[in-house]
């Protein structure tokens, strides 16, 4: 999984369009994932293999937003 | 002030700025494209011409935020970031380039993939600006409380203006 954290520089408006333009999400959809990274502190926004979240976490990264990849199982 | 950004005809994006604050954004991302000039690459002749880093950690906290760590298990964030910082390290340089090339006094317009490289130049700024002032959420009641002496005014100010600007690229690309 990819997982976006908190931090208290990037702008909700900013944060909502990234996710509308790397994962082509509706702004609804954006705008809730957002919402949850800025009031529970972190989301999940998007899951899949390893190499696409680390493609995804790239891309979050070229656009400073704070992203990880989450292995979906503990080694 | 600026009125920032606003969408022209044909949808690109139309900027208006004062000469100085042409100045203060040229000299803003020449100050970023010092600081994400290349970093510390691999030994090995080959890795070196692939782009390939050492993947340590930064100790920056500029750069640590900037080039976050991928992976709480450090050995994959190792990996993660030999493979990958070299080239966010160039896409932040040639943002940081667009921006300087494109900021003019009085009125220009970008293409649409130039207003991209503003938008996360301008996060950039603010990004590495953050870290250093330790901005909190609070920061516009901060700066609405603040002192016009306090020595960490201009900063600050400069901070929240990067924000206008940023926020108003958003919604001018929306």
């Amino acid at each position: 999984m990819t997982i976006v954290w908190n931090d208290p520089v990037n702008l909700m408006s900013y944060v909502t369009y990234v996710f509308q333009t790397v994962f082509g999400y509706p702004k609804e959809k954006a705008e809730k994932l957002m919402l949850d990274v800025h009031h529970k502190g972190k989301a999940v926004v998007s899951s899949g293999t390893r190499e696409e979240m680390e493609r995804d976490v790239q891309i979050l990264h070229s656009y400073g937003l704070w992203a990880t990849v989450q292995p979906d199982s503990v080694k | 002030m600026s009125s920032g950004f606003s969408r022209g005809k044909d949808g690109t994006i139309v900027t208006v700025f004062e000469a100085a604050e042409v100045s203060l954004l040229r000299s803003l991302v020449s100050m970023m494209l010092g600081i994400v000039s290349p970093g510390q690459t691999s030994d090995d002749p080959l890795e070196r011409a692939l782009g390939i880093g050492d993947g340590a950690a930064p100790s920056d906290p500029v750069l640590a935020r900037l080039f976050p760590s991928a992976y709480e298990d450090e050995k994959e964030s190792v990996e993660f970031r030999r493979y990958t910082e070299a080239t966010l390290r160039d896409g932040k340089r040639a943002d940081a380039q667009t921006v300087h090339e494109t900021a003019r006094p009085g009125r220009a317009e970008l293409t649409p993939e130039q207003a991209q490289a503003w938008l996360r130049a301008l996060n950039d700024l603010r990004l590495t600006l953050g870290v250093k002032l330790e901005v909190t959420e609070e920061v516009h009641e901060e700066i609405a409380m603040m002192s016009e002496d306090d020595p960490r005014y201009p900063a600050y100010v400069t901070y929240d203006w990067l924000t206008y600007l940023q926020d108003s690229l958003v919604r001018a690309l929306w």
